[in-house]
């Protein structure tokens, strides 16, 4: 992975100490929360319903082991022994002390991490395909361009107020698993009929109350103009990128205002200027950050394994695992393995400081060292020795990865939601631990198969709920919280927006209206068709009809949840709360 | 207070702003080192023109093509932000220097904070009219946040791996 020379080690440096003295500002008095908000934002820090909320960098998601020690060591030191992984690759710490956030930032530094750019009016940390290099299905591997476009990003002296924020994702593989079509800009690195090396740029899509599919503006950018064509994108939207209303303002709205022909128009009007300039990339750079992403010594092995052929027959536990969390590698005798965050009774992505020890451990033995963060808010082992399988799903276990449900109804996405995050309508995580629970069934799990059930608890949908196969969201009607559901999303290859099924529910009558979206697929399936497939097939009036059908009993259980966190109350004495409290 | 090479100066220039009633046709311009709206300039061009002293500034909405050709006759413009987190005038200041080679005074006015004037800088400005209510001293330590950066603008011609050698993988 991309290691800091000391040019990158001076700034990242250099930011913990304006942070630092940002924050010292803030708490003398000296900076207003006003002048305060947009420069802690950009260093990822939130001020959320209980505490401070700070989200890290893992840029496109690659992390080092000592990185995920570092993570372990924040928990157990700054926060309750936990953190969360995020659906944009990050990770971020729910219960901080604002006093604390310059010593964590320069925690991470001496592990070459920050939280820049993480959340804010600016280009956010960019994402990517969690088995970049790895992937069978790859045509270019994407992370060199990631990292050139990360420090090009970083600090971009016109682009630090944009209008809203803005995402970047890249992928270079054939399945979209970077959900490029639903960022500001999505890059998908193709080879063009002379076999050079180039860019299909996407521009435009994005969730949020306005969910939007990307629009191609160009086939084909040849990467030396990478940061001059982005650079060009970026311009045109700061400079015409409304800002009179929040929830206008993000580049998608600007794309459908104008339309894509004179966005494309305006933008290559001012790449004419750029083009060929000095943020042209030569060949001597992307060998350099190339260099740091070439393939690790892998030993020459022959492809499968027989002991873990036999152990597949006769262990139904562990095919399970296997069969969802054994992922397919390009490098013979080798494996991708994901360890599950979503595991029931536990938040969707959330890890505890021993688990993220125990994952820093892992990657040192099993995988070169590095770990991946993935945006279902798993983290992958990239380079697993087949042969060693069996003795990693037994490790596992023990540390609360093995579920076998990537990819699953339970590998629910999910926001942080009403108990933490102050812009919730509605709770998700407790919604998401009701679901798990009512579907433990690991037979009729594997049964469903492959869906994507995702839960945000507002409009902003950071769980994606538009592109969920199922898509719950969180909506407030005065004062209560109900939920809307869309089915027929899709993140990628093609992506597509959910269908709103009807009126909206109560949270607990949602485990059974998901119960009921099931009940139609399984009578309408044919053999091995997904959900989605079934869906796109027969459309969701038949969903529709069953749903609706007789009334939708509230699950006793669920009438009075329990608000622990809230019921906890407000754990520091600091004068900075939440608004909400 | 203007805050100009490092340094605190008394500013010689004055501001005229558009208030409620005053209309950019009818507005009287007064005598000496006058900074007038794009609105005053494309109204009153004709009795305008001959004024050596006179300054422009434009408004974060005002986009590159309002701009006059005639932007290298002043000795001063200046780029009002209304608030700091309208990234506009960044841009538009780009524009100024980098595409239209505009080569006099470029001041930034308005909501001018410490900690955006490392950018400011970056993109061309080199004046910097600090929030009255700001002390201009402890702001010009915004400057110093950071001692390089990674992409080419106004201040630095070439990205940082053109200006250094950088790296390597281990």
């Amino acid at each position: 992975m991309y290691r800091y020379d000391r040019f990158d080690h001076q700034l990242v440096a250099e930011r913990v100490a304006q942070f630092r003295d940002q924050v010292c500002r803030r708490l003398s008095g000296e900076l207003k929360e006003d002048e305060f908000r947009v420069l802690r934002l950009q260093n990822g820090v939130y001020m959320q319903v209980h505490a401070y909320m700070m989200r890290i960098a893992a840029p496109y998601g690659l992390v080092s082991a000592a990185q995920m020690r570092m993570f372990a060591h924040i928990a157990r030191k700054y926060d309750r022994g936990y953190g969360h992984f995020t659906t944009r690759q990050n990770i971020q710490f729910n219960w901080l002390k604002l006093q604390d956030t310059p010593d964590i930032l320069a925690d991470l530094a001496t592990v070459e991490a920050h939280a820049i750019q993480t959340s804010g009016s600016c280009i956010r940390s960019i994402t990517s395909d969690e088995f970049a290099g790895v992937a069978p299905d790859e045509i270019v591997d994407p992370r060199p361009f990631a990292e050139i476009l990360r420090q090009w990003s970083t600090f971009h002296p016109e682009f630090a107020f944009l209008p809203r924020k803005f995402k970047v994702s890249i992928t270079g593989a054939t399945e979209d698993r970077a959900a490029i079509e639903v960022n500001d800009i999505g890059l998908q690195v193709v080879k063009n009929a002379q076999g050079e090396v180039g860019f299909r740029v996407l521009v435009g899509g994005g969730l949020g109350r306005t969910p939007v599919i990307g629009t191609e503006i160009d086939a084909f950018v040849p990467w030396q103009h990478l940061l001059t064509y982005v650079e060009s994108i970026v311009r045109v939207y700061n400079e015409f990128g409304r800002r009179d209303n929040l929830y206008k303002a993000r580049i998608k709205i600007l794309v459908k205002a104008i339309g894509i022909d004179e966005f494309r128009r305006r933008v290559n009007e001012e790449w004419v200027l750029s083009k060929n300039g000095p943020n042209t990339l030569t060949q001597a750079e992307l060998d350099r950050v190339a260099a740091h992403f070439s393939a690790p010594h892998y030993a020459d092995l022959r492809e499968g394994d027989a002991e873990v052929a036999v152990l597949r027959r006769e262990n139904k536990a562990f095919a399970n695992w296997f069969k969802r969390n054994v992922k397919p590698h390009k490098v013979a005798g080798y494996a991708a393995v994901e360890l599950s965050l979503k595991r029931t009774g536990v938040a969707p992505g959330d890890a505890t400081a021993e688990q993220m020890a125990a994952a820093a451990d892992l990657a040192d033995r099993y995988s070169f060292g590095e770990l991946r963060i993935s945006h279902m808010q798993n983290l992958v082992l990239a380079d697993v020795r087949q042969s060693d399988l069996i003795e990693l799903w037994e490790e596992t276990k023990v540390h609360g990865f093995a579920t076998p449900n990537i990819g699953l109804l339970t590998d629910i996405i999910c926001c942080p939601g009403g108990d933490f995050c102050t812009l919730a309508n509605a709770r998700s995580i407790t919604l998401a631990k009701a679901v798990d629970e009512r579907f433990d069934d690991i037979d009729y799990l594997q049964d469903i198969g492959e869906i994507d059930l995702n839960i945000s608890g507002c409009v902003n949908a950071c769980a994606h709920h538009h592109v969920g196969h199922i898509g719950i969201l969180g909506v407030d009607k005065s004062g209560e919280e109900w939920y809307q559901v869309s089915i027929g999303g899709s993140k990628g290859s093609p992506a597509a927006i959910g269908k709103i099924i009807g009126r909206s529910f109560h949270f607990a009558q949602i485990p059974e209206v998901v119960e009921r979206l099931l009940q139609v697929y399984v009578r309408e399936r044919f053999a091995d068709e997904r959900f989605i497939d079934t869906v796109r097939r027969i459309g969701i009036e038949p969903f529709v009809e069953h749903v609706y059908a007789t009334p939708v009993q509230e699950e006793g259980s669920l009438l009075l949840p329990a608000y622990d966190l809230i019921q906890q109350g407000t754990p520091y004495d600091v004068p900075y709360y939440s608004p909400r409290f | 207070m203007l805050i100009k090479d490092n340094d605190i100066v008394t500013d010689e220039w004055t501001v005229l702003r558009l208030h409620g009633g005053d209309a950019a046709d009818r507005i009287a311009v007064p005598a000496g080192k006058v900074i007038v709206p794009l609105p005053v300039w494309n109204c009153q061009y004709e009795a305008l023109q001959g004024r050596t002293e006179l300054g422009l500034w434009l408004a974060g909405f005002d986009r590159a093509e309002d701009i006059p050709d005639a932007v290298h006759r002043f000795p001063v413009i200046a780029i009002d932000f209304h608030k700091y987190t309208d990234g506009r005038g960044y841009t538009l200041a780009y524009r100024l220097r980098k595409q239209m080679g505009f080569r006099g005074e470029l001041r930034a006015m308005g909501d001018i904070l410490r900690d955006q004037l490392f950018f400011l800088k970056r993109v061309g400005f080199d004046t910097f009219d600090v929030r009255a209510d700001k002390d201009a001293n402890d702001a010009m330590k915004g400057f110093n946040d950071f001692s390089l950066s990674y992409q080419a603008s106004v201040d630095t011609d070439a990205p940082l791996f053109k200006r250094v050698t950088r790296g390597v993988a281990a």
